[in-house]
């Protein structure tokens, strides 16, 4: 029996690099043996990834992208489908746990320095990833076609409006209408379910080709690759990913999946917060809802958006809170790259940069006033300060020696 | 039925966002009280399917969910079709009754995911008589309502008691016309209808929570085996 598999296993050898890259990315991949928690994260991205693909599949046999059917074919998923409840709950449940991973994988990034060279092509990489997951989050929560997708949806396109000139030309040729319609609704399905998982895919096969070309950076921020092996020519403070880190991701799944299951279960709206509630009201055209939000992954934008007067600023400074995250390795002119060994100025500074991050998610769900406004301005200088002063703080910051070995 | 579901979604949600701002009374129900359930679903069919469709939801679900038998669906539930598989659909058109109401009363499929159920209980509660309404009654949760208080004879009617503020004339509360058990029952009344409406806007909801900690179970025990197996494999790590 042994014999026959090995065979079979050289016949493919010899016409595709399957041991090869068995090899190169998880058996003899070593990655540094000391992550810890936030090392979790991208495979986490990665399940969740596979797994709206795989419930989005299952949606799109039943949903309808037409106007005056799409909601109708919703709540029939919802109630005539065999589990369709099930498989919505996880797609929609899924969006959010998703950026959560995002999110928690991209700060691990900036504890550790991760973006920091040889790695800029893979934050980058990861930069436009996370632009394509914004996109297919927006794109996608048009379909439901209720009234938060529809006024969502029509907040965010006539921003295009604010470009000068070709501005409102542009948003009705997005939207393929003058207000968001049927011709809308049929497009942004289509890019949701083929154009922009094509461009996903494709750009996380990159992302994990490139790290693996340079090797992953730890919480000491050191490169393993200094101390090797004299015989072997291993790194010393390596271990193959494959079996180590395949067995302890597969606990980080299990807790996620725990937690990911106790909402899908018993809080898929999560208090409005993954599903909300104005959404089950159909869309309607000649009735707009008191207050339009987001949702929450996208709040952050959103309130730095409303805290500018103006509304061509306030849509480029939203496009620039997500832009200036790209020059983030270029920023950063520490000699170290973990927080383990960067200064108290570094430290204060990202101790400000959560707070105004989290500061402005909670003010992009709320109506504005103006003290809220006023804190929204607030925070939005720290966002914007925590990456403009980056290259002169994070120079004269005192920094701690790093050790030679990973620790 | 394309028709009839375009129609729906122009116009169902014309009854808005109107929303009184007012403090809402807490619905307190329970979707696993069968007999509450069918109870509420009783309600709904004599008192709100003359206006109000529930098109995405099917009679024989209902029966299946709440425990009631096909022929007892079609004998004291089913008024206007003979098949238990249909929907809760309405025969009055949605032009007509645009006419009359000044809307098309909503479809309520999912209304209760949309308003909350403590919305529609103090909704059902807050009728008060105002003689400058057309159909003679107002509402405290939706001001300006166009449906009349259908189950007025289940609860009497209400007088508002008016508070000077700053200059301006407020309802502070409202008086029962009717005696208190009527009142006590009007009470069970509308939590049973409230709770039949929570149950038909994700009949799926009884199912979710009974899966629930049965997945939950399985991936703690899955995280026990996956804790022991990284701790065999890593033992030789230093």
């Amino acid at each position: 029996m042994a014999k026959i598999l090995n065979a079979s296993l050289d016949w493919v050898d010899t016409r595709f690099p399957l041991t090869k890259m068995w090899n190169e990315h998880l058996a003899k991949y070593y990655a540094p043996k000391n992550f810890n928690f936030w090392y979790y994260f991208g495979s986490l991205a990665l399940m969740m990834l596979v797994l709206q693909i795989i419930t989005g599949i299952f949606l799109a046999t039943n949903y309808k992208p037409d106007a005056q059917l799409a909601f109708a074919s919703v709540e029939y998923i919802m109630r005539d489908v065999d589990y369709g409840w099930l498989i919505r709950y996880l797609h929609s449940t899924g969006a959010s746990f998703f950026f959560i991973a995002i999110y928690l994988h991209m700060f691990r990034a900036l504890l550790y320095g991760s973006y920091r060279k040889p790695r800029e092509l893979i934050w980058i990489i990861g930069m436009f990833i996370y632009l394509c997951l914004m996109a297919e989050s927006f794109l996608g929560y048009l379909l439901p076609w209720g009234q938060m997708s529809y006024w969502g949806a029509q907040v965010i396109l006539s921003l295009f409006g604010a470009i000068p000139y070709i501005g409102e030309e542009l948003a009705i040729w997005v939207r393929g209408d003058f207000v968001i319609a049927d011709a809308t609704l049929n497009r942004f399905f289509i890019y949701h379910v083929v154009a922009v998982p094509i461009i996903l895919l494709g750009l996380a096969v990159v992302h994990i080709i490139a790290l693996h070309e340079v090797g992953s950076n730890n919480p000491d921020g050191i490169e393993i690759k200094k101390n090797k092996d004299p015989a072997t020519g291993i790194p010393l403070d390596g271990i193959p990913f494959h079996p180590y880190y395949t067995v302890k991701d597969i606990v980080g799944i299990a807790v996620f999946l725990i937690i990911f299951s106790g909402v899908v279960f018993y809080a898929p709206e999560l208090g409005g917060y993954f599903l909300e509630a104005n959404n089950f009201f159909p869309a309607d055209s000649m009735k707009t809802p008191e207050h339009i939000a987001p949702l929450w992954y996208f709040t952050p934008f959103y309130a730095i958006l409303r805290a500018i007067p103006d509304k061509l600023a306030g849509v480029v400074a939203m496009g620039g809170a997500i832009l200036i995250l790209f020059a983030l390795p270029w920023l950063d002119r520490s000699p170290v790259k973990s927080i383990r060994y960067k200064g108290p100025i570094f430290k204060f500074a990202l101790f400000l940069f959560v707070i105004a991050f989290f500061g402005l998610c909670y003010l992009g769900m709320q109506a504005p006033t103006p003290t809220k406004t006023l804190f929204a301005q607030i925070f939005s200088a720290i966002y914007f300060g925590f990456f403009i002063l980056m290259p002169i703080y994070s120079k004269m910051d005192k920094t701690k020696p790093v050790p030679e070995r990973v620790t | 039925m394309k028709k009839l579901i375009t129609t729906l979604i122009l116009l169902l949600p014309s009854i808005g966002f109107a929303s009184g701002g007012i403090e809402l009374q807490h619905a307190n129900n329970d979707i696993n009280d069968k007999a509450s359930l069918k109870a509420g679903a009783e309600l709904f069919v004599n008192y709100c399917m003359g206006c109000h469709s529930a098109n995405y939801v099917r009679y024989k679900r209902i029966g299946q969910d709440i425990g009631i038998s096909d022929e007892e669906l079609m004998k004291d539930f089913m008024f206007n079709t003979e098949k238990v598989g249909d929907t809760m659909s309405v025969a009055m058109d949605k032009a007509d009754s645009a006419r009359w109401f000044g809307v098309t009363p909503p479809d309520l499929s999912v209304i209760a995911r949309a308003r909350g159920t403590d919305w529609l209980y103090t909704y059902f509660m807050t009728f008060y008589l105002d003689s400058s309404r057309p159909l003679g009654v107002n509402n405290l949760a939706f001001p300006d309502v166009g449906m009349p208080h259908v189950l007025w004879e289940r609860q009497g009617w209400q007088e508002p008691v008016y508070e000077e503020h700053g200059g301006h004339k407020v309802i502070a509360s409202l008086q029962l016309i009717g005696s208190k058990e009527k009142a006590e029952q009007y009470e069970t009344d509308v939590r049973n209808l409230v709770n039949f409406l929570d149950y038909i806007g994700e009949p799926a909801k009884l199912q979710r929570l009974a899966l629930g900690w049965k997945v939950m179970a399985f991936l703690f025990i899955f995280l026990i085996f996956a804790i022991f197996l990284k701790k065999e494999y890593w033992r030789d790590i230093k």
